[in-house]
């Protein structure tokens, strides 16, 4: 995919001469960031899943900005159109009440945030190593849907049908899980006034 | 594309967007009025109520804006936002005429436009709940099963056309338009136009908003202009779902008339449609919720799916 972007040139430009391109990117950044902490800080439960939207719609916008239009709107079409719709549906048939919810309150918060701490250090750390004096020219079309398309069908073919594999697979399962809870629970039996035989066979006779 | 005329294009849509739905609001009025002999929206300014539209408006801005005290405020306040605006961006993308007649031409347009209208979903879940009232919370919830049923048919539909022209560019697909598409993608038409009708929650499918059961589901607790939005919204999602039937199945531009009258032709496509759409709305009664969740899953996806393995094969018969 990194082809797919252009060439890998030697910083020829300065970090200290950013353009506006650069400054949007940023101030986007900042603004998911911020989104992303109050999602894991508020104690209102769907608050947290609607300020998960505006932190998946901001990355959504620096997808943009990085010219990968097409995998901007997958964002948009996967994370915000239905994880997130499917997260509020949940919320909401458990009545999740209006106002705080005291026990919306991990113990654990300390040992998430050492967690999440030394993955984005480690992930800073690693992008910052590979990509320390390389600079990836975003020039139009670079991350266009067709160079998306010709990248994934011509030489990521294969990792993508064993991807769908694994995925009709998982769907198999679901069903196959659910059927079986099915056939476990006794049957209701029927009402009195709807007996299993069918309409008028004792009554007129 | 200069930024000067970026923001010319952009003007223009929005000029588009404020005012063709209320357009489709009137000639609802009228239709509906002419056709179940209705007398009181034949009054208002004369010649056929010509003013009704107006003194709903006016209605409308005159009623108290009222939040309950039990409800979410902010997010009650901003649901009638998240509604309306994924249709304005959707509008964008549309493609009105030939040589870069379209508001942005976007790479990707059938899928940029069906994932942003996705989006609007949030907005009805977001006044069910906000709202503190069972209704309300009931019909959120039967909205977003809805959307989330029809969304599929409705993708597949488009992945067809997609396929057939080879592109996912909306402008694109229109300069591959052949006449014999019509046929050819008829059934697929047909799916497209009822999941959309289904995802505006119009009638025969408006369970959701079921004024007579649940008492306007989601918008039980709305008045005034924010209910107005939601209304407009849905206005607007009538717009954009005539509009892509006609891009995707209808040929958009193309027609008996020079190429500079092109626009034209989408224009009078999509009100067609639109009429459609107000005509369905009144001779048809409304779906329970399990029919319409049945008619989704075992007709619409079915014949989705049967709609591109057509295609595949036409396709390849044609390669």
């Amino acid at each position: 995919m990194l082809a797919a972007a252009g060439p890998l040139e030697p910083a020829a430009r300065s970090f200290l001469s950013p353009t506006g391109v650069e400054i949007v990117f940023l101030l986007v950044g900042v603004a998911v960031l911020g989104a992303a902490l109050l999602t894991v800080t508020t104690r209102q439960l769907v608050h947290a899943a609607l300020w998960l939207v505006v932190a998946l719609g901001g990355l959504a916008v620096e997808f943009l900005l990085l010219t990968a239009e097409f995998i901007a709107w997958v964002q948009v079409l996967i994370y915000l159109g239905s994880v997130v719709v499917l997260v509020l549906f949940g919320l909401m048939l458990t009545k999740a009440p209006i106002g705080r919810s005291p026990d919306a309150d991990s113990g654990n918060r300390w040992a998430a945030l050492a967690v999440g701490l030394a993955a984005a250090a480690t992930l800073v750390t690693l992008v910052v190593d590979a990509f320390r004096t390389s600079w990836i020219d975003l020039g139009a079309g670079a991350g266009s849907t067709r160079a998306t398309g010709e990248y994934l069908f011509r030489h990521w073919v294969l990792p993508f049908e064993a991807l769908s594999v694994l995925l009709l697979a998982a769907l198999v399962g679901a069903i196959v899980l659910s059927r079986r809870d099915g056939e476990n629970k006794p049957k209701p039996r029927p009402g009195k006034l709807r007996a299993g035989k069918p309409v008028g066979t004792t009554r007129e006779r | 594309m200069s930024f000067l005329e970026m923001l010319l294009r952009c003007v223009a849509v929005l000029v588009v967007f404020l005012v063709f739905p209320l357009v489709i609001g009137q000639t609802e009025h009228k239709v509906m009025a002419h056709m179940q002999g209705r007398l009181g929206p034949m009054y208002a300014g004369g010649f056929h109520g010509w003013a009704q539209l107006v003194a709903d408006g006016v209605k409308f801005v005159q009623k108290e804006d009222i939040v309950p005290a039990e409800a979410d405020r902010r997010v009650f306040q901003l649901a009638p936002a998240v509604a309306l605006l994924p249709y304005l961006v959707v509008l964008l993308a549309i493609p009105v005429g030939p040589g870069g007649f379209v508001g942005q031409a976007i790479d990707a347009g059938i899928f940029f436009v069906l994932a942003v209208m996705g989006i609007g979903v949030l907005g009805s879940l977001m006044a069910g709940w906000a709202s503190a009232n069972k209704f309300s919370l009931l019909g959120g919830l039967r909205t977003a099963a809805q959307l989330m049923a029809y969304e599929l048919p409705m993708l597949l539909a488009a992945a067809s056309v997609a396929m057939a022209a080879g592109t996912l560019s909306l402008p694109g697909i229109l300069e591959q338009f052949e006449w014999w598409w019509v046929p050819w993608q008829i059934v697929g038409a047909f799916v497209f136009f009822v999941a959309g009708l289904a995802e505006l929650q119009r009638p025969p499918f408006d369970m959701p908003v079921a004024d007579s059961e649940i008492i306007f589901g989601a918008y039980t607790e709305y008045t005034g202009i924010r209910f107005a939005f939601f209304l407009l919204s849905e206005y607007a999602g009538i717009l954009v779902i005539s509009a892509l039937t006609t891009v995707l199945f209808l040929g958009g531009w193309h027609g008996p008339l020079p190429d500079q009258l092109g626009w034209l032709w989408t224009v009078l496509k999509t009100f067609a449609l639109a009429l459609v759409v107000i005509w369905l709305r009144v001779t048809f009664p409304r779906l329970r919720e399990d029919q319409l969740m049945r008619f989704a899953w075992t007709t619409l996806i079915p014949l989705a799916l049967a709609q591109l393995a057509l295609t595949g094969i036409v396709k390849v018969a044609i390669a």
